[in-house]
């Protein structure tokens, strides 16, 4: 199988990710965005990772997911707290410091 | 030359006393004015000792000189403070201090009702100190030093009642007029540095004759130019008139008797300069010669005694400076007619305070008449400088003006014609005006206003009237016995071995000239004014008294030429300070707000637009990269 399909697919999935981080208002979907987005990353690492037959890709991807589950924790922690306080997780709604 | 070491006393004395009723304040009130004359007199026993010493010496030993310090040392440039007591200046000396102590007993009555008598003496003895440094300081940057303070007192001075708009426009105008002339001096200082590498009297003096024409006569103009300036000749006479503004013994002292000589004592001071310019000497004569006539005819006209008398002072300055063009027997005579002037001027002055001080400060003469009988003593010492200014012998000006007009037609040619036309006229218009201020005055039927209660100024007041009196009848004819001043003066400006080979009249042809011009001058105005005098200045007059009465258009001239388009100068610059300069800064102020508040708009709070620039910021790098390495 062409090589090229995974990373055209890891393209597609970070476009996807792009798109709805820009669009979605609800933190929760924000945040999945992101999530997508880095794991279109990993896909894109492990992707060069096995074509230059290396383990560097690899490794950045482990990298990549150690620092994803920390922002999962921290970034949850914050849309839970930001959801008792005020009724709504709308990313529009936190607009406070503008000013 | 004899080193001395008490000349410094003489400025430094009054200096000392000027400063400390000015930093004591009120406490000084009571006794201010008893330190100031105390201070004034202790310098005028000094100028008396110092004139013995003086005379007791013989040849070149009569100058003294006290080097203070060394002022300025640039490379090769040197100059000290030093000062300089020679033939020359003590004369001068003696007439400050000695007029000046008068004057300052003078106010002290003059002034007694003045809440600031005390801040009036002190300028008195700012202006004593500073005028002594001028006549004393023995290069023409001590002189500068002494000039400038002289302009800052009489400054002072004409505006001491500054409450009035019209004093302090008055103090202005003669500060910026004097400013003019001491472009003059500073440019004759400069230029004397650059051609002579020297500043000192004795440095320029021996590096004349190696100089070139054109440089000692720019040189010469310069210092004419610093003279007109201070001693308020033409071109740059029209302040001397408002500078009446002062106090009475202020326009004694500094405006009629002492100050306002300083040009000519510059110029005669710098005598080997214009000995050795024809040129300058020329411009000498026809500066003179124009305000003599000018100051002569502006005085037939005015109707304010003080601005009379000031017409009158311009006019004999016009003669001395007239005399100083006149080769080195004019220097003498120049001196003897300001001496003599500074006695006989001071004491008319003083005689129109003391008849102002009866009369509840009214200056207009037609509102004067028959005041001989109210101010018997004041009439007697007026008229005593009255028949020495317009020259009636034997009194003062009787010796200094006849020499002065004898030595005009000496000058020869056609040149001795005018010269000796125009003084003698000058002599005839003299005698006219100030007939007319004795009359207008002194005799005919009081015209007073129905408050004035005239009356006899008390002793401390005529005392200095009754000695400058004296002065005014005699000191013409001590200076002129044996020629004593010429030849006391001869060491200086090389007076004595001078001989006329012109001569257009006999001495006593002018003289009987000069007395036929002066009885027609006098009579005339007797006629003219022996009748009723209307108390209200007649509107339908002659051409000529009207261009008098506004000076010739002195102000008017000055107006056109130099006010206006220096105000239109002005303003074009402040416009141009406002809407080029400021706009400019304006202008990039308003541009930066508005770019910032272009930019604020960015920066809306809203999370996904914060993602999207920063996805377009990383998309443009990548492209930047990407075409970079391509």
């Amino acid at each position: 199988m062409d090589i090229s399909n995974y990373l055209y697919l890891s393209a597609i999935l970070f476009t996807i990710g792009a798109v709805g981080v820009t669009i979605r208002r609800n933190a929760i979907v924000v945040f999945m965005c992101v999530e997508l987005m880095l794991n279109a990353c990993n896909l894109a690492f492990v992707t060069f990772s096995r074509l230059h037959g290396t383990l560097d890709g690899q490794v950045a991807s482990f990298f990549t997911m150690v620092v994803a589950a920390c922002e999962v924790v921290v970034g949850l922690a914050i849309i839970v707290t930001m959801y008792r306080s005020r009724r709504s997780a709308s990313v529009d709604d936190a607009s406070l410091l503008k000013r | 030359m004899t080193s001395s070491t008490h000349l410094v006393y003489l400025i430094a004395l009054p200096l000392f006393s000027s400063a400390l009723l000015l930093l004591l304040g009120r406490i000084a009130d009571k006794w201010g004015h008893y330190v100031a004359t105390a201070v004034s007199a202790t310098t005028f026993l000094i100028g008396l000792s110092e004139f013995f010493a003086m005379r007791s010496r013989e040849g070149a030993a009569r100058s003294s000189v006290q080097t203070l310090f060394n002022w300025i040392s640039v490379g090769s440039f040197k100059v000290d403070a030093a000062l300089l007591l020679d033939q020359l200046s003590i004369c001068f000396v003696l007439l400050i201090t000695g007029v000046g102590t008068l004057i300052h007993i003078y106010s002290i009555a003059y002034m007694s009702h003045d809440r600031d008598r005390r801040r009036f003496f002190a300028y008195l003895n700012l202006f004593v100190a500073a005028m002594l440094l001028l006549v004393l300081g023995n290069s023409y940057l001590n002189l500068y030093v002494g000039w400038e303070g002289v302009g800052l007192a009489s400054y002072l001075l004409i505006g001491f009642w500054n409450e009035r708009p019209a004093y302090a426009v008055a103090a202005k105008k003669a500060f910026v007029a004097n400013r003019v002339g001491d472009i003059g001096l500073s440019l004759a200082i400069m230029i004397a540095f650059a051609q002579f590498g020297s500043v000192s009297f004795d440095g320029v003096k021996a590096g004349v004759p190696h100089a070139s024409t054109a440089a000692l006569t720019a040189l010469g103009a310069m210092i004419l130019l610093a003279a007109t300036g201070k001693s308020a000749q033409f071109p740059l006479q029209s302040w001397l008139g408002d500078a009446m503004a002062g106090p009475t013994p202020v326009s004694a002292l500094i405006h009629a008797a002492t100050m306002v000589t300083a040009g000519v004592y510059l110029i005669t001071r710098s005598n080997f300069i214009f000995d050795a310019s024809p040129t300058a000497r020329v411009l000498v004569v026809i500066v003179g010669a124009i305000t003599l006539l000018f100051g002569a005819i502006v005085g037939t006209a005015k109707d304010d005694i003080k601005k009379a008398l000031a017409a009158s002072t311009m006019s004999q300055i016009g003669y001395m400076i007239l005399a100083t063009g006149l080769g080195p027997i004019g220097y003498a005579f120049a001196i003897m007619h300001l001496l003599t002037h500074g006695f006989f001027k001071a004491s008319m002055f003083l005689g129109a305070g003391s008849v102002m001080h009866g009369m509840n400060d009214e200056v207009n003469m037609r509102k004067y008449g028959a005041l001989r009988k109210a101010m018997p003593i004041t009439a007697a010492t007026f008229g005593l400088g009255y028949l020495a200014i317009i020259g009636v012998p034997p009194f003062a000006g009787f010796y200094s003006k006849d020499k002065i007009i004898e030595t005009a037609f000496n000058a020869g040619g056609a040149k001795g014609w005018l010269l000796g036309g125009a003084a003698l006229l000058g002599a005839a218009i003299t005698a006219f005006y100030m007939t007319r201020v004795f009359i207008l005055t002194f005799t005919g039927k009081s015209r007073w206003d129905d408050e004035a209660h005239p009356h006899e100024s008390p002793s401390l007041m005529w005392i200095p009237m009754v000695v400058l009196s004296i002065g005014s009848v005699a000191s013409g004819f001590l200076f002129n016995s044996g020629n004593a001043l010429v030849n006391w003066l001869a060491p200086v400006v090389n007076s004595a071995n001078f001989h006329s080979e012109k001569e257009l009249m006999k001495p006593i042809v002018v003289s009987l000239l000069a007395l036929a011009v002066v009885v027609l001058g006098a009579g005339y105005a007797f006629l003219k004014y022996r009748a009723d005098v209307p108390v209200v200045a007649p509107e339908k007059v002659s051409l000529f008294t009207k261009a008098a009465r506004r000076d010739l258009g002195q102000d008017d001239l000055n107006d056109l030429l130099l006010v206006r388009p220096g105000q239109a100068l002005t303003t074009a610059l402040v416009k141009t300070d406002e809407n080029v300069i400021d706009g400019t800064v304006r202008g990039i102020a308003w541009l930066v707000q508005y770019l910032s508040y272009s930019s604020k708009k960015i920066q809306n709070g809203y999370v996904r637009s914060y993602a999207l620039i920063m996805a377009l910021g990383a998309l443009a790098l990548v492209a930047t990269i990407w075409v970079v390495t391509l």
